[in-house]
């Protein structure tokens, strides 16, 4: 038996709440809004420090702007070694002796790349395009293409198609949302997205928690997901989906499975997972039936044959070291998406030690993965979706520059929902609605509300993203696709830019 | 009708095809002939049919299955009963590994010995409990991450103090139960189980599934029953609720 421990935690808070109270009218609003048990009412609103997470619930709901949160001003000796984050997490491991989870994506200071890649303009030789007055083209068409094409005379003598085309998904801007389970998020975030795919023509990925039945009318712009927990995964299932993915690993927590706590599985949980109210749901870390890339073939022609070679098949892995050869490896073993998460990506609970140490940044992942298939001459056999962390509409042209045909956004999405990105999603707690299951929570959220909010942000990319191609002089996102000769890296060392396969800034053509 | 497709050279693509379209035009029996290592058969089929299949089929038979019986007179390979939600697999051999890979519901009856990784993460939900019945022994990690569904071992053919199971028995498990006709030894089991006695409700749970399984490969119920049997089940529907810091 481990000792019992003096119930006062020595952990100091992390966050101040500073209520005005002159301002205050005691409207108890805060106290009601925050799902962390921080704003209490003992004659007045008494905040409990040490509960706040920085939510910002409270203070967008105040009527009076009365409340402001700061950092805890408890200073630490100044220590740049033993930071104020380790010891934070030693003295809570000390009282728990437990992992240390955490939510959301890594937020160490990790050279972000997207930051130093900047983008080319037409000046002088080449026009540019104003795309307020001219067509600007960002369909994108995911799945394999073919080696080449073949035609032939109909009848009528008119040119034909003859070679027969894989099924592909059209996307009409090349920004689909990240696989987020039911579970992991609300019902209502579920719904939120399923609704803006459908308007904008893109897509949404179920993750690995099945799919809802009020959902299977959006099935046509919903990507599907197989993970190692086969959670909710049945025939009418995989045929309902626009695209089925295999869920081999997530950038935030590539190589370990995943654990939905019991507490989490009610009723309508239950009933998409496909496993009893209150039990846990756990992933396990591989697929057992997925020891090779010979058994991963396996699985994806199991999949084309249980949906008759209709849907495209996307395998996601996480960006590690290894990458670009497993996901040579996925090529040839049938995928026709492969899609890389980077260590950057969100997650609704993983181990810190994983988030914030495994796995690589997206930016190199992708230009190594597209430089590998390139080198090989397999790029057409399979789209390349990336993803962990794509934060704006630059990120997205500067990965399409990079070699991806599409982008997926997570976190983003979240924020466009009410997420403030506190990190606390593995309490199931959110006070946003989003990630919980905590039905006086989950309410916050409105679907149409919700996907109106996406509808915007996807829609103020779109135009982001015409800006760019105008500026380019080109006319459609498929010139910019790969074309690194567009982009200059600024900051970066030789062997970084030569991983990027991008020319220094100062350099010309 | 019966529908006999002599499968001799055949491609499994064109194999699960022909099924897949003749089970959508009303077709509810099929013969299948020669048949040698073609893949997925049954693949996703959401209908009442039934498969009699002659030579061994290949991995992955019955993935994802929705409702056929599919009766096998040789031996299986890997990957049976992968993701399957429901029907019957009666198999008159032995089968490879990965057997039962994420089972939600059906039953698996196998006349012989089972390979690795057999029954890993079987779950069950509301009406559905899956269950594998196999005559002989299994390699390691039998049912493990088992989450639901019931798996018998019966062990026949075993020496009297040969383990009838590999190692890594039910690491991990959190839900459903294995019955086991034989010894296994502590070191063999995963910590999370925990090994007793069989109850009267067991005892009459086993003997329904054994007495099946009698009828399709011609055993001795009572044979069979007069060895005893042990139970593993979880020690904890959540052993990993204590790792976390939160
Ligand atoms: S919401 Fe603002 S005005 Fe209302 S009780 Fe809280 S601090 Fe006071
Ligand atoms: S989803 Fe909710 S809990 Fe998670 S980071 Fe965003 S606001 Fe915080």
């Amino acid at each position: 038996m481990a000792t019992e421990l003096s119930p006062v935690s020595q952990i100091p808070p992390e966050f101040h709440v500073k209520v005005d109270h002159d301002q205050c009218r005691k409207c108890k609003r805060c106290v009601l809004n925050c799902s962390f048990g921080c704003m209490q009412f003992k004659d007045k609103v008494t905040p409990d420090h040490s509960k706040c997470v920085a939510c910002h619930r409270c203070t967008t709901f105040c009527p009076e702007n009365a409340i402001s949160i700061t950092d805890h001003p408890m200073v630490y000796k100044e220590n740049a070694n033993w930071t104020e984050r380790i010891r934070q997490n030693t003295l809570k491991q000390a009282e728990t002796g437990g992992i240390l989870l955490t939510g959301m994506g890594n937020p160490k200071p990790y050279p972000i790349l997207w930051d130093h890649l900047l983008i080319d303009a037409c000046q002088v030789t080449n026009p540019s395009i104003d795309p307020l007055r001219e067509p600007m083209e960002l369909r994108t068409f995911l799945g394999s293409k073919p080696d080449k094409l073949e035609f032939e005379r109909d009848e009528h003598n008119n040119v034909r198609l003859k070679t027969q085309l894989a099924p592909h998904i059209q996307l009409d801007i090349p920004v689909i949302f990240a696989a987020m389970s039911y579970g992991a998020v609300s019902h209502n975030v579920h719904k939120s997205l399923a609704i803006a795919a459908n308007k904008m023509g893109t897509l949404m990925n179920t993750g690995e928690g099945g799919l809802h039945e009020d959902l299977y009318p959006y099935s046509g712009r919903i990507m599907v997901q197989v993970a190692s927990g086969r959670f909710g995964v049945h025939s009418d299932y995989l045929k309902a989906g626009a695209a089925v993915e295999i869920k081999i690993g997530q950038g935030a927590k590539p190589g370990i499975g995943g654990h939905l706590p019991g507490e989490k599985v009610g009723l309508e949980i239950s009933k998409t997972r496909m496993i009893p109210v209150g039990t846990d749901a756990l992933s396990p870390a591989p697929h057992h039936d997925i020891y090779s890339i010979e058994d991963l073939s396996q699985l994806i022609f199991a999949i084309k044959e249980a949906t008759d070679y209709m849907k495209p098949v996307s395998v996601k892995i996480a960006a590690v070291h290894n990458v670009a050869a497993i996901a040579s490896g996925i090529v040839r073993a049938g995928a026709d998406i492969v899609t890389i998460d980077g260590f950057r990506g969100g997650t609704g609970a993983t181990p810190a030690i994983i988030r914030d140490n495994v796995g690589i940044p997206i930016e190199l992942a992708l230009a190594a993965v597209d430089q590998r298939l390139r080198d090989e001459g397999i790029r057409n056999q399979a789209s390349l979706v990336c993803a962990g962390s794509i934060r704006e509409a630059a990120d997205v042209a500067k990965a399409i520059a990079l070699g991806a045909d599409a982008c997926v956004i997570g976190t983003a999405a979240l924020i466009a929902l009410g997420c403030r990105v506190c990190q606390k999603c593995y309490t199931g707690n959110c006070a946003w609605g989003i990630a919980t299951q905590r039905p006086e929570l989950t309410r916050r959220l409105d679907p149409d509300v919700g996907s109106q909010r996406l509808c915007n942000l996807l829609t103020a990319w779109k135009h982001e993203l015409q800006e760019v191609l105008g500026s380019l002089g080109v006319n459609s996102i498929e010139s910019l696709r790969g074309s690194r000769e567009r982009l200059r890296g600024i900051g970066l060392d030789k062997e970084t830019l030569e991983i990027l396969g991008v020319k220094p800034a100062g350099v010309g053509m | 009708m019966v529908m006999t497709i002599d499968a001799k050279g055949m491609y499994y693509r064109e194999l699960n095809k022909m099924i897949r379209t003749a089970i959508e035009e009303g077709e509810t029996e099929f013969v299948l002939d020669n048949i040698n290592g073609q893949r997925y058969i049954g693949d996703a089929i959401k209908a009442k049919a039934k498969i009699t299949i002659h030579g061994t089929p290949g991995n992955d038979m019955a993935v994802f299955m929705n409702g056929p019986t599919i009766e096998v007179f040789a031996n299986g390979q890997d990957g049976i009963a992968n993701t399957m939600n429901s029907g019957e697999i009666i198999i008159h051999g032995m089968v490879g590994d990965v057997i039962g890979y994420g089972m939600r519901g059906g039953k698996l009856m196998i006349k012989g010995d089972v390979g690795y990784r057999v029954g890993i993460h079987m779950k069950e939900y509301k009406t559905q409990v899956p269950v594998i019945v196999a005559g002989g022994c299994a390699g390691d990690f039998y049912g493990e991450y088992m989450a639901g569904g019931v798996m018998i071992l019966l062990g026949l053919g075993a020496g009297e103090d040969k383990p009838i199971a590999g190692d890594y028995l039910g690491t991990g498990m959190h839900g459903g139960v294995i019955f086991l006709r034989g010894k296994v030894e502590e070191y063999q089991l995963g910590a999370e189980v925990a090994v007793m006695e069989l109850d009267e409700k067991d005892l009459k749970l086993v003997t329904t599934y054994v007495t099946e399984w009698c009828e399709h490969f011609g055993h001795d119920v009572d044979e069979i029953m007069s060895r005893p049997f042990i139970k593993l089940k979880a020690v904890s529907s959540r052993p990993y609720g204590n790792l976390y810091a939160y």
